[in-house]
């Protein structure tokens, strides 16, 4: 089963997040931040990551970049959580490497309906 | 599939009442003169976090709320807006205000968003008013947005790219059309060679659209460079798309997040008004729909089907992988990931039933947050645990007595697993002090600015852990000395000027731990109690009678005693009622004691001493008949036989105890307990001498037994709360045995002597 | 009967596996534990029993009405037990061999609580439907009979169906008297 990081500091939208996923199926790691996200990512063998982009220690668009330094995730697909209002963030995170985003608020359908099509 | 998304509200309420915590924390920090952007920066990812919860877990009108705020934050953040005092005032309110609505909601009640309303306007008025050039052209539509809740789903998002996409050249009236099988689109996509650097494979999107519709590819690869100069990370193709399917939208969606990075036009061909365009002829259509500026390149097209181009992209990407690992020079040391791993624990409500009616509908079961390191260690014990489980177990199965030896030490690795055991429990429901600490810098802010007095708040030990039962207990009592300290220790600043201090006073908050203690301090540098006032009112009150001579302390002491209140006019700010004799009450209701040291014209010290939880007890085993009970270890001031000449015989039937230059009343445990002792004769026991609410008293037993710590069971969760007893415990041999409460047992005492007295007209 | 702890499920079988084995779902038929009480006989839901111990020594609580024996250490947990006989006013008996405490389940304005009633001896299970079951007679504004569920009559004898959830928040009980007019009054 694809494995998935789910990086988000609100442990209510990781919990959200991980259920969903892993009710489709889906192999989960959690972290609350970048850095977390970072070491744990650095253990390998994730197929796509989901991370918050307001984050402490390290937020979203870092851990893209530092991401894209790594051999292993030069392509893996990233994709973003952000709100509607932070249009900038949305560029931002491209021009960092992100693959795409997920809108919040969004549903655990409309987040499964996202990653199942990423994935493949 | 549906999730039901109430099964995280629980959580989401937590972390945003940490929110809230840590956004009050910040703002109190904030100087608008002088302040850091990474305290800013945290307020605004509370808030954020909080309106993206709210949005995600159905709570519109917090995400509604959060929204206001949330957006000023953002233009401070930015440095687009300067932070001025009122805002800090405006925000803080607001976190109150949320922490109200979040309140009721949790406990699942309509929210009063009148205050919200109110504040809504005001945060209106700023974001609307004098704004710098350099904010944001949204800024009408962000206020309006207000008035409607923002529907922030996906088909916004959609029609948001969409509007972008018809930017870039294509007609509107295009969106218009139908899935229905009377034409087809034509897409021409040149992705941006570094695409597949952000993720985003063109066999994904093609597989989107096939999954829309017969999808033709043609890819062009006029484009691809010279193989020496040829870069495999970098996709240098470009493809002409018939697809035969699909709206506008769904088409768009599919490249949504690569249309800023690629050349794209999307095209509906009528086939009832042009001829079928056939595949020979794509190229050429290609060529017109895009407007390349160099036009020829199509020319060299070739058919490729899309398993090749697939395969072909797949091979590159791969070579890329290898490459790069082979560069791969340094191999980073991981640094240890702590993280934390929330743990549900039913955290059982022992105070009885007593509260308000709207708390009991809340649920009782709280979270607690734990530190992974301290499961492992649990995990860890446990092991061990069974390791000597099963060693005991072997040894038991052919035991002879030449294994004695054996055994003994089995048993005392098992008393040691079972301990380290017990105290990696116990770890796991402390919790550091800062939680009940961040509390009061806004209190003393709050308090400070309706008093005209200026005061510095210092915190010192917010690390020191303590059990989240005691945590929660002690918020109120620690208030209550802090309104105190504030109110009659710390000088007004013309006080102090005069007094040669500085303007300033101070606070400051220590926690640490001693023994089995935390010991938390309350010190200020005011100017200190005032004895002789103190003692004035002492003897008007009746407390003490003129002629005693007291030491100091015994003088500060009297500030705990039942009616007593030095404030000449009771304020509001440490009225309301409640005296020190209540504070301390609390205090010993969890087994604590609190003093108070204090130097005129220096400052108070109050220290309150607490055990470090409520679930363990060090216990005196006592005998009364067939009976044990259970005596904490912490008000026992000494033990001992009885000598009749050591006890007087005063009113009647009052026997004291003349303990050195102290009469101790004695109090017969089995009469107040109601059970057959094995003595009457005081002789032939032992007398236990044990301290509460200031007085001692001496505890006619039958035996002392051993002492030993116990684990704190509750009697009102299936009975009900029983006079002079705190709980219950289970002893080595399964039996129960009470714990006595002392100070209950000193009220039932003081009861009956208050109506003995009354019986007693001679008394009177 | 020994003194040890008697498990329910051994000799009783659950109501799914009562209304499996006649096939059909009567949902009007529920069963009672019946237990004996100065000649009488008394009924409780099967549901809210836990379980039925032998009667042990329990730790007596100061200043308790005579009917609370103590408590008990019910598996780590401190259970209250209550002598119903001296609760309804009865004549004390001792305890002997087959002295039973059942472990029941009640709900109460503060959660459900688990409480053990002394009784003289355990009877048997019935099972009985609503039809079965009888009202109890009004005997006017003064008794309270709402602790009553029902009454019924198996096999010539009356059974008294107790409302334990009533019966154990009541303040004022009914004497051994009432009880005995209900009785009458049934037959």
């Amino acid at each position: 089963m694809p494995k998935i990081l789910a990086v988000d500091d609100s442990a209510s939208m990781r919990q959200m997040v991980t259920f969903t996923l892993k009710g489709a199926g889906f192999d989960v790691s959690e972290a609350a931040d970048g850095q977390q996200a970072l070491n744990i990512a650095k253990q390998g063998g994730f197929d796509l990551v989901l991370s918050d982009v307001n984050m402490p220690v390290m937020d979203g668009i870092q851990l893209v970049r530092e991401l894209r330094t790594l051999a292993e995730y030069k392509f893996t697909p990233i994709l973003m959580l952000t709100t509607e209002s932070a249009s900038d963030k949305k560029i931002e995170g491209k021009q960092a490497g992100a693959t795409g985003w997920i809108v919040k608020p969004f549903n655990p359908d409309q987040l499964l309906n996202t990653i199942k099509k990423v994935l493949g | 599939m549906s999730i039901d998304l109430s099964q995280f509200h629980q959580v989401f309420f937590e972390e945003s009442f940490e929110g809230l915590d840590s956004m009050e924390g910040g703002l109190l920090d904030l100087n608008p003169d002088d302040f850091d952007v990474e305290t800013i920066n945290t307020i605004f990812r509370a808030a954020h976090s909080i309106k993206g919860g709210a949005g995600t877990f159905g709570f519109q009108i917090v995400a509604d709320f959060t929204h206001v705020l949330e957006t000023l934050l953002d233009e401070i953040r930015a440095g687009t807006r300067s932070l001025e005092a009122d805002h800090i005032d405006l925000i803080l309110r607001s976190v109150d205000c949320l922490r109200e609505i979040m309140q009721a909601l949790q406990d699942e009640d309509e929210p009063d968003m009148t205050t919200a309303d109110e504040l809504k306007v005001e945060f209106e008025a700023i974001l609307a008013g004098e704004s710098q050039p350099k904010t944001k052209e949204s800024q009408p539509e962000r206020a309006s947005s207000k008035e409607t809740p923002p529907k922030e789903t996906q088909s916004t998002q959609a029609s948001a790219s969409e509007s972008e996409t018809t930017a870039d050249g294509s007609d509107s009236d295009e969106t218009s059309e139908s899935t229905e099988s009377t034409g087809h689109w034509e897409i021409y996509f040149k992705p941006d060679a570094d695409v597949l650097k952000t993720g985003n494979e063109p066999v994904r999107m093609f597989r989107e659209l096939e999954a829309l519709g017969l999808l033709t590819s043609d890819a062009v690869l006029c484009d691809v460079p010279d193989f020496s100069s040829l870069e495999p990370e970098s996709c240098y193709m470009a493809w002409n798309l018939t697809l035969e399917g699909g709206t506008r939208e769904e088409v768009d969606e599919v490249f949504e997040w690569v249309i800023d990075e690629s050349e794209l036009s999307i095209r509906w061909v009528d086939e009832t008004a042009t001829s079928s365009i056939s595949t020979d002829e794509s190229a050429s259509t290609a060529e017109d729909v895009s407007e390349q500026e160099d036009g020829s390149e199509s020319a060299r097209s070739e058919e490729v089907s899309e398993a090749d181009v697939e395969k072909a992209l797949e091979e590159v990407i791969e070579e890329c992988k290898h490459i790069d690992e082979e560069d791969e020079t340094v191999a980073e040391a991981d640094e240890p990931v702590v993280e934390d791993t929330v743990v549900e624990t039913a955290v059982a409500d022992k105070t009885p039933a007593a509260k308000k009616a709207k708390k009991s509908s809340a649920p009782e079961s709280t979270s607690i947050r734990v530190g992974i390191d301290k499961i492992d260690s649990l995990i860890n014990m446990v092991g061990e645990l069974v390791i000597t489980q099963s060693m005991l177990g072997q040894l038991g199965e052919d035991f002879d007595m030449a294994k004695l030896v054996r055994l003994q030490e089995g048993l005392a690795q098992l008393e040691q697993n079972t301990r380290e055991l017990q105290e990696s429990v116990m770890r796991i429901r402390m919790l550091p002090i800062s939680f009940t600490f961040s509390r009061f810098p806004r209190l003393v802010r709050d308090l400070s600015k309706a008093m005209d007095k200026k005061i510095e708040l210092v915190l010192l030990g917010e690390n020191t852990e303590l059990d989240k039962t005691v945590m929660e207990k002690i918020g109120d009592p620690m208030v209550h000395l802090i309104r105190n300290s504030l109110d009659h220790g710390i000088e007004s600043p013309e006080d102090r000027l005069a007094a040669g201090k500085s303007e300033t006073g101070t606070i400051t908050l220590n926690a640490f731990h001693q023994g089995g203690n935390i010991v938390i301090q309350i010190i200020d540098d005011g100017k200190g109690l005032d004895k002789d006032r103190i003692h004035q009112k002492a003897i008007e009150k009746g407390l003490v009678t003129k002629d005693e001579i007291l030491s100091d302390e015994q003088i500060y002491e009297l500030i705990f005693k039942a009616g007593f209140s030095t404030a000449d006019v009771v304020s509001d700010i440490s009225g309301r009622g409640v005296g020190m004799d209540v504070v301390r009450r609390n205090i010993q209701e969890l087994n604590g004691s609190v003093e108070v040291v204090s130097v005129p014209g220096e400052g108070s010290t109050f220290t309150i001493r607490l055990p470090l939880t409520l679930a363990i007890l060090d216990g005196q085993l006592v005998r009364v008949g067939e009976e044990i009970f259970i005596l904490p270890l912490v008000s026992i001031v000494e033990s001992l036989q009885v000598d009749l000449k050591m006890i007087n015989n005063v009113g009647g039937n009052n026997e004291v105890l003349r303990l050195r230059d102290e009469y101790v009343p004695i109090l017969k445990l089995h009469e107040q307990l109601n059970v057959e002792p094995e003595n009457y004769d005081l002789e032939k026991g032992l007398l236990v001498v044990v301290e509460a609410d200031n007085s001692k008293v001496g505890l006619f037993v039958d035996d002392l037994l051993a002492q030993q710590q116990v684990v704190i069971k509750s009697l009102e969760q299936n009975y009900q709360k029983v006079e002079g007893i705190s709980g219950a415990t289970i002893l080595g041999d399964g039996r129960v045995a009470l714990i006595v409460d002392i100070s209950g047992v000193l009220r039932i005492v003081n009861q009956l002597k208050g109506k003995k007295a009354a019986d007693d007209p001679r008394a009177a | 009967m020994s003194e040890q702890a008697l498990s329910t499920s051994a000799s009783v079988q659950t109501k799914e596996d009562v209304e499996n084995a006649l096939g059909s779902h009567d949902a009007a038929t529920d069963q009672y534990l019946t237990f004996f009480m100065n000649n009488e006989e008394y009924g409780v839901d099967i549901l809210s029993v836990q379980e039925i111990r032998g009667w042990e020594a329990a730790t007596t609580i100061p200043n308790s009405p005579d009917y609370v024996k103590g408590v008990m250490n019910l598996r780590g947990t401190i259970v209250p037990i209550i002598d119903l006989r001296l609760r309804f006013g009865m004549p004390q008996v001792d305890y002997g061999a087959v002295t039973v405490v059942i472990v029941l389940k009640v709900g109460t304005e503060t959660g459900d609580k688990i409480i053990g009633i002394v009784v003289d001896a355990v009877s048997d299970v019935y099972s009985l439907t609503s039809e079965e079951m009888r009202q109890p007679p009004d005997l006017g504004e003064q008794v309270n009979t709402t602790f009553i569920k029902g009454l019924a009559d198996v096999e010539g004898k009356m059974v008294i169906l107790l409302n334990i959830d009533v019966l154990l928040n009541l303040q004022e009980m009914p004497d051994t008297e009432t009880l005995k007019r209900i009785v009458a009054e049934t037959e």
